[in-house]
Parts: C-alpha cells; sequence; structure tokens
C-alpha cells in the first residue's frame, strides 16, 4: 500500500516540473488536476517505486484552435475510456466529442498517474476529470463575460461557442477566447459539475472511437514500432522458474553474422536485425540448467498450499459463531478448489527501447507506464526527465501488464547494445513468464435453523485474497478470514510468479460462497433465488436479483429441478452484479454446454451504455474459460502450456448466447464496469450443474473428467 | 542463396531475394511493415497473423515467403478501398464488434475469406469459420452478429 510517507519522498526524490509540462503545452487554457490515492486492494501490489508524484494526476487543455485535449497516464487496452472519458468531458465542457483528443500514457506528456487497473478510471479518475472540465469551462465563461461585457449569470455554452442566452448572434468561441492565451489552473475545491438531467452525451452509447484504426491495421500497438536501426532480441527463457544455467555455449549463435549475444546477469538474449535470424540464432544457444527438484505438480497443488497457508488475517465479521452453530441443526462443510489461470493476451508483452543522448525511451505494452517508468529511473539511475515511456494501443491486458519487465529487458539491452532494441515475447515467452492468477482454497462452515434461516457463516480464504470473500446475506453470526495477502505470497508457497487477474481474487470467492449459499437453499428446499432474495436486505442485490430473474425468465423451483438453470451474485468495484445460466450436461462424456447466460449489473452512473456492455459481454465470455477450461499445469516450475494448443481459451463454438441488463440505478455514482460480470461465472454455471445433474463440483474448471469424476 | 520469389502484395507486385526459412508473417511485419498482420502464437493457433492468399484465409506465420510466389496475397491493410471500408471492416465498427483490436485484422480477414465462400453464411457457419480465431477480450457476440449482418445484406 502507498504510505503518505513514502508519496512524499517520491515527490521530493523526483521534483517533478509543473513548468517544463506547462511549456510543453503551449498556450491555451490549462487545468491540473489530481486523482486522490485510492488504496484498494486492485492497487496493493503495483509497483510504481520510485516514479514521480506531484500533486496533479493529469490534466487537460482547451487550445487556441479550442480543441480540447486530455493529458492523462491512463492507457487504452480494450476497455474503451478512450471513448468514455471524451463523452464526460464532452458534457462539462459543452463540447461535441470530436472536440476532444486524448493524449494516454506518455510520461513526458501526461503527469504521473498510479495506472490503469482495479476498473479505477470512471469511478475514481472520472469524477475528477469532469470537475477539471467544469472548472475550465468556467474560466471560459469568465473570459467571455469580460469579452461580450454580459454577466456570466446570463451565458450559456452550445458546441464550444459561449453565447448571451437574450442575443444569441453576441457569442464567441472557446478558440477565440483561448487565443494569445496562456492560464494554467489548479483544480481547487471541486468545480459544479452537472446534474444527470442536464447530460447530453453522457448516458449515451457512443461506438468506440478507435476502431477505424483498428480494423485497417493503423492502429499502432507497441510491436508495430520500427525505428532506424533497431535490433529484434529473444530471449533465452529457462526450462523451469527456479533453474539456474550451469553453462552456455554461445559460439554457434555468434557466428552466424550480424547476431549480437548479450549476456547481463540473468538477462540472455540474442539479437539481429531480422527477426528470423534472431529466432536461428537462439535456437543454437546450448544452454543447460539445474532445475531444482519439485514434487509439486497441478493435482496436489492444494495440499501444498494449505502446508504454507500464513495465519488468516479476519476481514469481517459479526456475532458470534458459537452462538450460531448452537442455533443450526444442520451444518454444511465443504472446500472449494481453483487454478492457476493464464492472462493470455492476445498481444504478448512487447517493448522497443532507444537509448539516445543520456535519455532512455521506451514504448511498452503496460498497464503502468509511470511503473515501469520508475523501475528504469532506479535500475539505471537516471534524472527522472531522462525517462520516457510512452504506451501505444495495448492488446489486452487483464491486470498481467502491471510490472512490464519487458521494458525493463529492452532498456537494458538498448544501453549495452547501442542500438534500438525491440523485446516482442514469443507466446511461449507469455505463457512463461506470466503471473498467474492464483491457485486458491476456500474453505466455508455454515449452518440452517429449523426455519430454514441461514443461522451462521464461517468463511476463510487461502490465497485468492480477500477481494470478492465479503457477503452479502442476512447471517446473524458470521466470519470472514483471509489467509493471504492476495495474489502475492511468500517465496515457496507458488511454483511460479502469481499476479492481479481481471477481478484479482474475486472470481474465487464468489465461486465458493454462491454455491455454498445454493447449497444451502437445496438444504432449506427453497428455490435458490428466493433463498437469495429472502436472505438479502440490500436493495441494489434485490435490484439486480429481480432484474436478472425477469430477463431470464426463471420459475422457482427447488434444486435440482434438472432444467439445468443457475444463479450467483456478487459485488466488485462497487458494482453489484447478478448472473443467471442456463446449461446442458452430457452425462457420457461429462461435457457442460453452457447455452445462455444472462447479466444483470448496477454500475451506478453509466457512461457509455455500448461500452459498459461490451464490457460485460467481454466478462461473460472470458469468463467461460477459467469456468470450463483454463488451467495451467505444471511441474514444479516448468510451466506446461506453453500455447493455445493445449491452453485452451474460450472458442465461438462455446460461446452461450448472451444477454445484458443495465440497471437503471438510483446511485449517481460511476462504479467500475471492466471486471464485475466476470465474478460470477464459475458459480453460475457450476449452480446450473448441480440443478441440470444433481452434483456438485468443488473444483475450477470443471472440465468433462470432473464431471465424470463427481458423477461416478 | 536466397532464391527470387515475385507475388502481389495489396495489389503491387512485389520480387524479392527469400531465404527458405523466411516466414510470410515476419516478412510483412518487418521488410515490409505492413504491421496491421499480428504476431499471436506462431503456430497457427490463434488466427492473429490471417492475410488472404489468393483470396483465402491463411495463416501467415505457418508460410514461408517463397510458399506465396505467383500468388496474390492481401493484408489487412489492402483491405479498404481508401477511406472506404469493406463490407466486413464497416460491420466490425458499427457492431462495436471489437475492444483491444490486436485479434481483429486475423477475425475481419477470416471473416472476408469464409463470407467469400459462403455469401450467405448463418451464424453457425459463422461461428464454425471463426472458431480457430481467438479473442481474449470477449468479443465474440458481436464479431459473429457483425458477418452476419454482412451476411443478411441484399448483394448487389
Amino acid at each position: 500500500m502507498y504510505k503518505d510517507d513514502k508519496e512524499k519522498k517520491m515527490k521530493s526524490s523526483t521534483a517533478f516540473s509543473r513548468r517544463s509540462f506547462l511549456k510543453s503545452v503551449g498556450g491555451g487554457v490549462v487545468v491540473l488536476f489530481t486523482t486522490p490515492p485510492r488504496f484498494s486492494l486492485a492497487e496493493e501490489s503495483h509497483s510504481v517505486s520510485a516514479a514521480a508524484a506531484d500533486s496533479f494526476n493529469a490534466y487537460l487543455r482547451i487550445g487556441e484552435d479550442g480543441r480540447v485535449t486530455c493529458f492523462t497516464g491512463k492507457i487504452e487496452m480494450g476497455q474503451g475510456i478512450i471513448t468514455s472519458l471524451p463523452q464526460m468531458l464532452a458534457d462539462e465542457l459543452d463540447v461535441a466529442v470530436e472536440m476532444i483528443d486524448m493524449v494516454m500514457g506518455d510520461t513526458d506528456r501526461c503527469p504521473f498517474d498510479r495506472g490503469t487497473w482495479g476498473s479505477l478510471t470512471t469511478r475514481v479518475f472520472g469524477p475528477e476529470l469532469r470537475a477539471a472540465g467544469a472548472q475550465a469551462r468556467g474560466i471560459l465563461l469568465g473570459l467571455a463575460s469580460t469579452k461580450l461585457s454580459v454577466p456570466i449569470e446570463q451565458l450559456e455554452v452550445r458546441d464550444g461557442v459561449v453565447f448571451d442566452r437574450s442575443n444569441p448572434s453576441s457569442q464567441v468561441s472557446y478558440g477565440a477566447l483561448t487565443k494569445g492565451q496562456a492560464i494554467a489552473s489548479e483544480m481547487k475545491s471541486q468545480a459544479q459539475v452537472k446534474s444527470a438531467p442536464e447530460y447530453k452525451v453522457m448516458g449515451k452509447s457512443f461506438r468506440r472511437r478507435d476502431a477505424f484504426e483498428k480494423v485497417t491495421g493503423v492502429a499502432e500497438f507497441t510491436a508495430d514500432i520500427h525505428l532506424p536501426g533497431m535490433l529484434i532480441a529473444r530471449l533465452l527463457r529457462p526450462t523451469a522458474h527456479g533453474a539456474k544455467l550451469k553453462a552456455l555455449d554461445v559460439s554457434a549463435a555468434e557466428a552466424i553474422e550480424g547476431v549480437r549475444v548479450v549476456r547481463d546477469g540473468d538477462l540472455i538474449a540474442v539479437l539481429h536485425e531480422k527477426r528470423q535470424v534472431a529466432d536461428r540464432a537462439l535456437s543454437m544457444l546450448k544452454a543447460d540448467y539445474d532445475v531444482p527438484e519439485s514434487a509439486v505438480t497441478e493435482e496436489n497443488i492444494h495440499a501444498h498450499l494449505m502446508s504454507r497457508a500464513p495465519e488468516g488475517v479476519p476481514v469481517a465479521g459479526g456475532g458470534d459463531i458459537a452462538e450460531g452453530e448452537r442455533l443450526s441443526v444442520e451444518v454444511i462443510e465443504h472446500t472449494y478448489q481453483d487454478a492457476y489461470v493464464a492472462h493470455a493476451p492476445m498481444e504478448p508483452h512487447a517493448a522497443l527501447a532507444s537509448w539516445e543522448n543520456g535519455k532512455m525511451t521506451v514504448w511498452a505494452s503496460t498497464q503502468s507506464p509511470f511503473g515501469l517508468k520508475g523501475q528504469l529511473v532506479s535500475l539505471l539511475g537516471l534524472a527522472d526527465d531522462k525517462v520516457r515511456v510512452l504506451t501505444p494501443y495495448v492488446g489486452g491486458g487483464f491486470g498481467g501488464k502491471g510490472s512490464s519487465p519487458q521494458g525493463v529487458q529492452a532498456a537494458r539491452l538498448s544501453k549495452i547494445t547501442g542500438r534500438p532494441v525491440q523485446v516482442f515475447w514469443t507466446r511461449e515467452d507469455e505463457f512463461f513468464w506470466d503471473q498467474y492468477r492464483p491457485a486458491s482454497i476456500v474453505k466455508i462452515r455454515s449452518g440452517l435453523t429449523r426455519d430454514g434461516k441461514p443461522a451462521f457463516w464461517d468463511y476463510r480464504v487461502y490465497f485468492a485474497g480477500a477481494r470478492g470473500s465479503e457477503q452479502q446475506y442476512d447471517i446473524p453470526h458470521h466470519r470472514t478470514v483471509a489467509h493471504d495477502r492476495g495474489w502475492t505470497a511468500a517465496p515457496g508457497s507458488h511454483p511460479f510468479a502469481t499476479g492481479a487477474w481481471r477481478a484479482p481474487g474475486a472470481s474465487s470467492n464468489v465461486f465458493a460462497r454462491e454455491q455454498h449459499i445454493d447449497i444451502m437453499a437445496a438444504k432449506a428446499g427453497m428455490d435458490p433465488l428466493e433463498f437469495r432474495l429472502s436472505n438479502c436486505s440490500d436493495p441494489k442485490y434485490t435490484g439486480v436479483l429481480k432484474a436478472v430473474a425477469k430477463g431470464f425468465g426463471w420459475t422457482p423451483a427447488a434444486g435440482p429441478s434438472g432444467r439445468g438453470v443457475g444463479v450467483a451474485c456478487g459485488i466488485d468495484a462497487d458494482t453489484v452484479v447478478a448472473s443467471m445460466a442456463e446449461v446442458e450436461v452430457d452425462r457420457s462424456s461429462g461435457q457442460i454446454t453452457v447455452k445462455r447466460v444472462v447479466c444483470a449489473q448496477d454500475m451506478g452512473q453509466v457512461v457509455n451504455p455500448a461500452g459498459a456492455t461490451s464490457q460485460m459481454e467481454g466478462c461473460i465470455a472470458m469468463g467461460m474459460g477459467y469456468a470450463l477450461t483454463e488451467a495451467q499445469r505444471f511441474r514444479g516450475g516448468e510451466i506446461l502450456d506453453l500455447n493455445f494448443h493445449t491452453y485452451e481459451l474460450p472458442l465461438f463454438s462455446n460461446q452461450p448466447k448472451i444477454e445484458t441488463i443495465l440497471i437503471d440505478s438510483a446511485d449517481p455514482a460511476p462504479h467500475g464496469g471492466g471486471e464485475p460480470a466476470i465474478i460470477n461465472m464459475g458459480a453460475v454455471i457450476a449452480n446450473a450443474v448441480y440443478d441440470a445433474i444433481g452434483v456438485r463440483l468443488f473444483e475450477l474448471p470443471m472440465t468433462p473428467k470432473r464431471v465424470k469424476a463427481a458423477l461416478a | 542463396m536466397g532464391k527470387l520469389v515475385q507475388f502481389t502484395l495489396n495489389g503491387k507486385p512485389v520480387q524479392m531475394e527469400s531465404d527458405a526459412d523466411q516466414s510470410l508473417l515476419w516478412f510483412l511485419r518487418g521488410d515490409m511493415q505492413l504491421t496491421g498482420t499480428k504476431y499471436g502464437c506462431g503456430a497457427g493457433f490463434c488466427g492473429a497473423c490471417t492475410v488472404l492468399v489468393n483470396g483465402s484465409a491463411q495463416r501467415a506465420c505457418l508460410l514461408d515467403v517463397q510458399s506465396v510466389a505467383n500468388k496474390q496475397v492481401t493484408t489487412i491493410e489492402g483491405l479498404a478501398e481508401g477511406e472506404k471500408l469493406h463490407p466486413v471492416q464497416q460491420a466490425f465498427v458499427e457492431h462495436d464488434a471489437l475492444q483491444c483490436g490486436y485479434c481483429t485484422p486475423g477475425m475481419i480477414l477470416s471473416a472476408v475469406s469464409l463470407l467469400s465462400d459462403n455469401p450467405q453464411a448463418s451464424e453457425a457457419d459463422i461461428i464454425g469459420g471463426l472458431d480457430d480465431n481467438l479473442c481474449r477480450c470477449g468479443a465474440h457476440k458481436r464479431i459473429v452478429e457483425a458477418v452476419r449482418s454482412v451476411a443478411l445484406k441484399p448483394k448487389s
């Protein structure tokens, strides 16, 4: 977690120059603004050490041509903020979205930002961006008032033109107002933003503004950038995590004309101007490793992890478990297990580094340009203004591009060779060096009273983290304990690196909780939806549950009904989400077919309904993978699934029919959209499978083998 | 050492010396700087590098340059006519049928090939035809809808 003193230290040590920023921006009206620190679980482990921090995190400019530019360290990786952030500004500034340009993820042009993750952009950055827009509008109105000699109260703005309400021909454009100006204003208190009835752009669906570039192949991703004299690096990958290099023979590779072999500590690379020559050279390296013995595999990992589980830390609680046990006529106890899952973005990690005139410039596929910059500043011992990170379009992140080791690799190689160097991981590199969603265990004990009400809830999560572990039901005696620090764990726990994976921990926790609630409902002889509704008084939950039931056409029945329908609900990034699924299970093959998923979410204010819907659909589609097919196989630190022929991503042919419902929320604040709808996927399918065939699957993914074993 | 190879790339003739192991993918991305053709897996599993060879979808990562000698190769850069998008490209824009956009060129070219073989492709045909193209963001539903909308359009 970022401590105040750490932030202060970063700030003083890097002496971030606001003046140089402003100089680079040029004239016009500039509003600097800051986003409040928000120390959610999502941010905890991301390294931004030594990165430049300042009192502002972004700024926007209304240029002398009337165009609006938003400079932000946030990045676009498919989640769609390149479309939704301009919608916010358009409303606050009364300009068309087409008048707004986005400059993203460039550490020289954009002020410090922690990174793009945790579904934080819209809910945390968004309100500040809007306030900055409102403040800029206020400044422009002030200028217009002087220019037109009309009191501010009498002015209106439409499409970037300020006019006198009582005499519309008395008007002046933003461009005319900003001409010759160089006003830099820091955001003070919250400027008065518009309220919902005044929105003209927010709440309306806009298509992706990057679509044209992306369908024509023009859109630039990191590995698409070529610099003169650029070398392409291929990295030597150890045979296993923890392997030690015993011997290395580079002679055959070095004999190829133009090939350079670099050995810099743990970094061993072959470089050439042509990719196929670098590929050939890499295959000629003769490396011999000592691989540590390990008996840990995906089969026994959960027992291994339990043997290394740290002490638990209570994260929620109320009442008295012992009292709850006394009230129970039935105690239900189960263990739920989850596997290592890869991020597997379609774009592998890529970086291009150029060391020139004492300055390191790195283009990187990263969710944290300033985090990478901070790493480079300290690693290379450079001044803050001697490192620049730029972020082209990122081809998917899902939490896996937070730490950007490829950027460090490229920078080291560029400094050593004195040439621009591209590092573009192969798919095998990507699977090997991924920071996996951790395998995890959840143990739940719960009780039912004589009249079928939950009496107590005793919940322990190991290695998934606490996110998503909170239970939303009215249970008088309850306790939730987390035996870990989230997605990272003490050395010796996981056989390879683990990290944040879309809604970190939540999918594992929801899989356990929502199945366990279903088991309680079945024991109580109740319809699982009815059981949830009658034991939950939070109106957001009951709202999404009722909405999804209506959309799905749910008819009550106690499980297992044989119909193959299931329900699950949860909260992530402050968004409440409920899902229903219909499945078919082939008892002889064990194959689960998910026919239909309906999902309703209450995310408060919806800025771009089309974008939010896309994110929900994406969550459901991606969630099919961890639910049914995805699990990395390994022998100790050796990664066995290194490409897509054995690591099975969701396919077109196993996608369900997807329907989404956005609740017209009573909550005016915007909440997260990139992650919530994925959290229910394991649970809702498991519950539907139970409803279909009457057996429970306590481990993800729900492979045919596991279904058959459960039926046996 | 290299062999003289000629082919047509996005309507223009290309002539070059090519080694036997020169992959079409890295030739396009490196020598020609046609970077719309994406690397995703290098082994034909993901479809990100799909190009059209004589109008038919092929994985550039599995082809060497010599194998396209005297053939017509179309990459995503060669699909639109100037600013006028191909109907499949246009449908992807209109359906928001992409998120990160990295699989998009391969998806579009696979769909173009599919529709040229089967202009009235049904939803099931499209799902079957695109099943070897991977999308991690989960735009599947919209991609199918986009391609289907082209199949449903009256043909002029």
